[in-house]
């Protein structure tokens, strides 16, 4: 199954361009054309992503995030997981890479088929980084009024945390 | 909102390091976390200017159109504002496929230009309902096959690296689903 997955860009930019050549595109003029809008976006995009990964780097530099986790722990205990799972339902909307670390070293410690490495993986790939979404599609474009997006998403990311131990103890 | 959070993570992070003497290493994280957004955005922008560029042949070629029309009962019902708006459907489509394919790189390139093409039919200052459902999508996750998982599973010894397939799919579902249920709800009661 991993080679279906890795096949999927290839193939798809091979039909992409085939297709394109068939219908009579310029397809080297055109690429050409979008690609030229890259980096525009990209320019836009930098400020934002300097903004936010600095916020993300200082909550994990500081010891913030332990701090709210060590807050956290009895809410865990009553629940019957693992406490050591809870930094990453924090972790998982604000820093993708750094939720994908802290799971590897989950899976390290308890093993990947145990339930607190289950646990980790099923809540590590059911939800994407949230602030980094939100920040990036609307700091592009500089809106200040998100309106209901920020309760929206977290509504989802908490879906995600209860199912994810919900589903692994159960199914 | 997002002037709350950043600001709330930024002080509360200072506040948390001066009381527990990490001070110093505030100075060196700052400067690391800036560096660090400018490398991801060097990365980001080869596979950005890449896709966009496959992505304007698409849509020269009708693939987006063609494509769009396919899942246009979904996107209509989901973004009934752009139902007569082809591009911005395709676009639409062709970040949800990206997203749903686990092909990361190219969503978000794509999602930015299906952003960028909303924005520019929106004349007011606050986004619009499709825009917001839009972004709460891609915050939620829609994969067929988490492979990346997959691999990190397998690389630390599991018997099963594709065990949690269903775990993931129920989560992943329910998780999408609430989040679009709110948006439809917050958009009938016009929250601002």
């Amino acid at each position: 199954m991993a080679q279906v997955g890795a096949a999927a860009m290839p193939v798809i930019v091979g039909a992409i361009v085939l297709f394109g050549f068939v219908k009579g595109v310029d397809v080297f003029d055109t690429f050409l054309e979008g690609a030229k809008e890259g980096l525009a976006t990209s320019a836009r995009l930098l400020p934002t992503l300097i903004g936010l990964i600095v916020a993300v780097t200082l909550v994990r530099a500081s010891g913030l995030l332990e701090l709210v986790c060590s807050l956290a722990r009895p809410l865990a205990e009553v629940v019957g997981i693992s406490p050591e799972v809870l930094p990453l339902a924090l972790l998982r909307p604000i820093s993708g890479s750094g939720a994908s670390a802290y799971t590897l070293s989950l899976m390290e410690r308890f093993g990947p088929d145990s339930e607190t490495g289950k646990i980790a993986s099923v809540l590590a790939s059911s939800t994407e980084t949230t602030f980094y979404a939100v920040a990036v599609y609307f700091g592009a474009r500089g809106y200040k009024r998100l309106r209901y997006t920020v309760p929206a998403a977290l509504l989802g990311d908490a879906t995600a945390v209860v199912l994810a131990v919900l589903t692994v103890k159960l199914l | 909102m997002l002037n709350v959070l950043w600001a709330g993570m930024i002080v509360l992070s200072v506040l948390c390091a001066l009381a527990t003497g990490r001070i110093a290493d505030l100075s060196v994280a700052l400067l690391e976390g800036a560096a660090t957004a400018v490398e991801l955005t060097m990365s980001l922008l080869g596979s950005m200017c890449a896709w966009l560029g496959f992505l304007k042949i698409a849509e020269k070629s009708g693939l987006t159109g063609l494509f769009a029309s396919a899942l246009g009962p979904v996107i209509g019902r989901l973004f009934p504002e752009y139902q007569e708006d082809g591009e911005i459907q395709g676009k639409i489509c062709m970040n949800l496929s990206a997203n749903f394919l686990g092909l990361g790189n190219a969503a978000t390139p794509l999602g930015l230009a299906a952003m960028e093409a909303m924005a520019a039919k929106n004349p007011g200052d606050a986004p619009t309902k499709g825009m917001i459902l839009f972004v709460v999508i891609n915050t939620a996750s829609i994969q067929l096959l988490p492979v990346n998982m997959a691999a990190m599973r397998a690389s630390c010894g599991s018997a099963e690296p594709f065990g949690i397939l269903p775990q993931i799919w129920i989560t992943s579902c329910a998780a999408l689903l609430t989040c679009v249920a709110f948006c439809k709800l917050a958009e009938r009661r016009r929250i601002n």
